[in-house]
């Protein structure tokens, strides 16, 4: 057993820890890897080049960067912004939550590549939860603003991988399927996604409750800013 | 026929743009980025079928280009482009367009929705519409360009200016944006350098033999593990399954092997939510919202990642040997 390839995990952990920046790390972290295994600098190259340009598909969020930068442009955050300042009965937690059902069904539909951070958060989640937060601590400072976004961010996370695992015909049901099937046990499709229900159902529960408790927390501090003006 | 390819010559032409703005400012480090990145997503095509065929050069030099962009990815510095539209205009803009701003924002998700679960049954005179391969894909950039028209409509603004516009975000994103690529081959490569086997005979030599308990622990720590050290719960699967969830829990205690995929599976997700090596899900979207830290998003993460995590646990203990 050769345990030199290690060393590359080792970069990575030194590289993050350090802050250098995080390209430079991954590639040198690959280069150390792989020779270290003994592959050669021509095939190192080309298996570098080749499993790049093999997942160009991670980079098709950028076609979404026109269309949101005019409508930005035009005003789409700020009117998400006033249009939810008008809206008396959807709080924070309630828009958080409802976007957070319906990401994990659309997910367990399959249909992961609908929503997103380019594709909804940035545009419309972000913004409308930034003027939920207003209604009810009117002075957000920029911290705060970073941590909404934050949250919408990790809900639309959670959302996702939650509920993606419950779909029979893509990705983790099939890997695992595939796996046992190389190891001589037949399972079904089905066998396997049902058994990601109770963890879906307790990531909804948690990450709600997350959202709540966290509403709750900017009310006290609302309530607190009150109390103090009023003394 | 749309096909995926036709994305990512899209792709190859915004960021070409990118680059050739950069260079007309006098930036060159970022036109050299950005270029050398348009090149490599424009010519990725012809360099799978070039090693397909057997030809490994062109792969060879799009390592070197991989190389060339980590070389200069250090170089780029976030640089604030002026705002080409005050707040006040666009809150201006904002209360006469009203909720006709939402339509081409609303349209990304609904046409790649259409494409999704309709896409496979358009056809033109016999010859299907959409290639079945990354379908959803395809229809996410479709997606992007009918909004693109739709958002020149409404805001009465010509296309180029959005064009521009995403240039500007790009510039925000910057170099994370090429964090996931480059942490898929840093996966490919540590398979094929077998840094998995070695993990897994380490993890093997340290473990007590006897406890299920221990092993389903040792199974579902390594999940989360050696999802946070490789960025995907895909690349940890087969190496914790070959090196503990196999031999140990289904071979020697019995575990049942559906719910021990699948819980397995689920905990190495929860390792994907605190791991910066997953950087489409945590680094890109912190740049996405020009959050001032990195790691925000992972640290609004943790507290429901690790919840899940012991929840997980727990089910799995519950049921596994039923």
């Amino acid at each position: 057993m050769n345990y030199w390839p290690l060393l590359g995990v080792a970069v990575i952990v030194v590289g993050f820890v350090l802050r250098f920046n995080p390209v430079l790390v991954v590639v040198t972290a690959a280069l150390s890897s792989g020779l270290l295994a003994g592959l050669s600098v021509p095939a190192l190259l080309a298996l570098l080049g080749d499993s790049f340009v093999a997942s160009r598909m991670l980079l098709i969020f950028v076609l979404t960067l026109p269309a949101i930068g005019l409508l930005e442009r035009a005003g789409l955050r700020e009117h998400a912004q006033r249009w939810m300042a008008r809206l008396q009965g959807l709080t924070l937690a309630r828009l958080l939550v409802g976007y957070l059902l319906l990401r994990q069904l659309l997910a367990m539909l399959g249909l992961t590549g609908v929503a997103g951070p380019a594709q909804t958060v940035r545009p419309l989640l972000a913004p409308m939860a930034e003027a939920a937060a207003e209604k009810i601590l009117p002075t957000l400072d920029d911290a705060d603003r970073d941590e909404l976004r934050a949250v919408a961010a990790a809900t639309d996370n959670i959302g996702r991988f939650f509920g993606e695992d419950v779909f029979i015909a893509l990705g983790a049901v099939l890997l695992i399927q595939a796996f046992y099937a190389q190891h001589g046990i037949a399972l079904s499709p089905l066998a396997i996604a049902i058994w990601a229900l109770p963890t879906a159902i307790a990531a909804f529960a948690i990450q709600s409750a997350r959202v709540w408790l966290y509403q709750r927390r900017l009310r006290q501090r609302a309530a607190g800013g009150r109390g103090k003006a009023a003394g | 026929m749309l096909r995926i390819e036709y994305a990512y010559w899209l792709i190859a032409a915004f960021l070409i743009y990118t680059g050739l703005r950069h260079l007309r400012e006098r930036h060159l480090w970022h036109a050299a980025f950005w270029l050398v990145l348009g090149v490599l997503f424009g010519s990725g095509d012809a360099i799978l079928a070039q090693s397909a065929a057997g030809h490994a050069l062109p792969a060879q030099l799009g390592g070197v280009g991989v190389i060339v962009l980590a070389l200069l990815a250090p170089r780029l510095r976030r640089q604030a482009h002026p705002e080409n539209c005050g707040p006040e205009e666009r809150l201006q803009s904002a209360i006469r367009l009203g909720h006709t701003l939402f339509v081409p924002a609303l349209l990304i998700p609904l046409v790649t929705l259409l494409v999704a679960l309709f896409g496979g049954w358009l056809a033109i005179s016999g010859h299907a519409l959409f290639a079945a391969p990354q379908m959803t894909l395809t229809g996410l950039a479709l997606a992007c360009v009918v909004a693109l028209f739709a958002a020149s409509r409404v805001a009465r603004t010509p296309m180029h200016e959005g064009v521009a516009e995403g240039r500007r975000l790009l510039d925000a994103i910057g170099w994370s944006a090429l964090l996931p690529l480059l942490l898929a081959a840093l996966g490919q490569v540590f398979t094929h350098s077998g840094v998995g086997t070695a993990i897994a005979a380490i993890a093997t030599a340290w473990l007590p033999g006897g406890s299920a308990l221990a092993a389903l622990l040792a199974f579902a720590l390594g999940m989360v593990l050696f999802t946070v050290i490789m960025g995907n719960a895909f690349a940890a699967f087969p190496v914790m399954m070959a090196g503990i969830g196999l031999p140990l829990l289904i071979r020697r205690h019995g575990a049942d092997p559906a719910i021990l995929g699948s819980m397995g599976m689920l905990c190495g997700y929860c390792g994907t939510l605190l791991t910066p090596m997953a950087a489409d899900f945590n680094l890109v979207p912190a740049a996405l919202l020009e959050l001032r830290s990195p790691y925000g998003v992972i640290r609004a993460q943790v507290g429901g990642a690790l919840a899940i995590l012991a929840t997980t646990i727990v089910l799995m203990w519950l049921f596994v040997f039923r």
